[in-house]
């Protein structure tokens, strides 16, 4: 009986269940889903990631590159992270070019990366204006189920955290670029920023990290990026129902106790993997 | 004359700005928005046609098409495009029109700074310019936070550059809450709060400009 109310009147069904201050899944309003993260899945790239947060599954895989730098920004590499949502992920992105919601979750990676600092620029590159590393962070989504962005940018973190790049130095004789595959570096994370989404039903109720049901049932969704110092590096809300003043302040003090814990858990994976080398 | 300008600039005042509307005769409905020197073109088609791959039921397709100055638009307009798309749709009362479309066609002529907010206020101006029903207006105001923590709003392309935030916000006219945020660079909480209150009390300037043009246009028709 509950799942032909279901299918017939989702929203309502939602709201029955938001009254109740819960959601079908037996979550809490402010409860994100449990968050696993696995890290050096994949062999072949320099660094790699999975994450689960409850059913979405996010994989980034960061392969390194040596290229000249742009000419702009001569004694600086760059990070080129791409975002895909193939049609494995879910029945709503058929095949084809990017869709629009994996170019704006490419773009937003992009300005969460620069906002943060996330790693020092001019330390990728090997000889002003004529060898640099690019890093390209190629992020799949294998499982669609709602709050993407947070998962992009815990991957993100976490592959990069475990990358390792060979050092690379100029034969002065030759004028060519030799990579010394013994000796690798990891790279130097500056800071931590973890994201959170929420979404707004009925323009008065905020939940926590919606799974692809509540989104579409929303009427507005916000993602607040923090760092571990409490600044903000991203209020991302494109659009939807208009949000107080005071509701977007209990956003981002829900995403500061996020943060922490995020913090806590890329830390414990990472020392894990020291340990068992 | 025009250096002279910008040392005195009072950083809470937005540029001059202006717009004018039904420009174009093919589009429903046409409008330009300038902020200083930044320049956009809007044109708005619908209700429409739709395709059936897009259609929805019981509400309106709303596409936005952002094209840039040069080049194709690539990820950057995209990402601009569906702040612009959830914007109009928050607005618009798509479920009078179900399985029709609305699309708002953004040109950039020049710009100079504060582009997403001048593709808001353009979008906007072009809605009512079309006469398609909406719920509450909406504006735009880019706040800038200068390396000493100063906030200029309505920054200049050169401000954007040496100044290390920049937000984005759209404000509707109805209880003048956040429609829309979007942020790049690092500030802290405080400093949200503040940009947030400078957005709101720059708005009520832009919805009285609104009024003021719609006021205008109408008492000339007989």
């Amino acid at each position: 009986m509950a799942a032909g109310f279901k299918t017939a009147e989702p929203l309502e069904y939602h709201r029955s269940f938001l009254k109740e201050n819960c959601r079908p899944d037996g979550r809490e309003l402010g409860e994100f889903r449990p968050t696993t993260l696995n890290i050096s899945s994949v062999s072949t790239a320099d660094g790699s990631a999975l994450v689960k947060i409850g059913n979405t599954t996010v994989i980034c895989g960061i392969k390194a590159e040596l290229t000249t730098p742009p000419s702009d920004a001569p004694n600086r590499g760059y990070i080129v992270p791409n975002v895909d949502l193939p049609p494995l992920c879910s029945s709503k992105f058929r095949p084809g070019p990017p869709g629009e919601q994996a170019q704006a979750a490419s773009q937003f990676i992009a300005d969460v990366i620069e906002s943060s600092d996330l790693i020092n620029m001019e330390e990728l590159c090997i000889e002003k204006s004529k060898l640099c590393w690019v890093l390209y962070c190629d992020i799949m989504c294998l499982d669609y189920d709602g709050n993407l962005l947070d998962a992009c940018i815990i991957v993100l973190l976490a592959a990069l955290k475990n990358a390792q790049l060979p050092e690379v130095t100029i034969n002065k004789e030759t004028d060519l670029a030799e990579a010394d595959i013994q000796k690798k570096k990891p790279l130097k994370i500056n800071r931590l920023p973890v994201g959170s989404s929420f979404a707004v039903f009925d323009d008065s109720i905020i939940i926590v990290d919606p799974t692809a049901e509540e989104e579409s049932l929303s009427t507005a969704l916000l993602t607040v990026v923090t760092d571990e110092e409490d600044r903000l590096c991203a209020v991302h809300k494109p659009g939807g129902t208009s949000l107080s003043g005071e509701k977007l302040q209990h956003c981002i003090n829900r995403a500061i106790t996020r943060n922490k814990e995020i913090s806590k858990l890329v830390d414990k994976v990472t020392e894990s993997t020291k340990t068992a080398k | 004359m025009t250096t002279m300008m910008e040392l005195d600039q009072s950083y809470s005042v937005l540029r001059e700005y202006g717009s004018e509307q039904s420009l174009l005769s093919k589009p429903d409905g046409s409008s330009t928005f300038v902020q200083g020197d930044t320049s956009i073109l809007a044109g708005v088609y619908g209700p429409a046609e739709v395709k059936v791959s897009k259609e929805i039921y019981d509400r309106a397709t709303v596409e936005v098409l952002i094209q840039p100055k040069m080049g194709l638009p690539g990820v950057r307009e995209r990402a601009r495009e569906q702040c612009v798309r959830e914007t109009c749709e928050a607005a618009l009362l798509l479920t009078l029109h179900p399985r029709s479309s609305v699309t708002v066609i953004l040109q950039v002529i020049h710009d100079d700074g504060s582009l997403l907010s001048c593709c808001l206020n353009a979008a906007c101006m072009a809605l009512m310019d079309a006469g398609l029903p909406m719920s509450h207006l909406f504006c735009s105001v880019t706040c800038a936070i200068s390396k000493e923590g100063q906030i200029i709003i309505d920054p200049t392309a050169r401000q954007e550059k040496e100044c290390p935030a920049l937000l984005t916000f759209a404000i509707d006219s109805a209880e003048c809450n956040v429609l829309m945020s979007s942020t790049t660079g690092s500030f802290s909480v405080q400093e949200l709060q503040q940009c947030i209150a400078i957005s709101q009390k720059a708005s009520e300037q832009i919805f009285q400009f609104y009024r003021d043009s719609v006021k205008r246009r109408y008492s000339k028709i007989k």
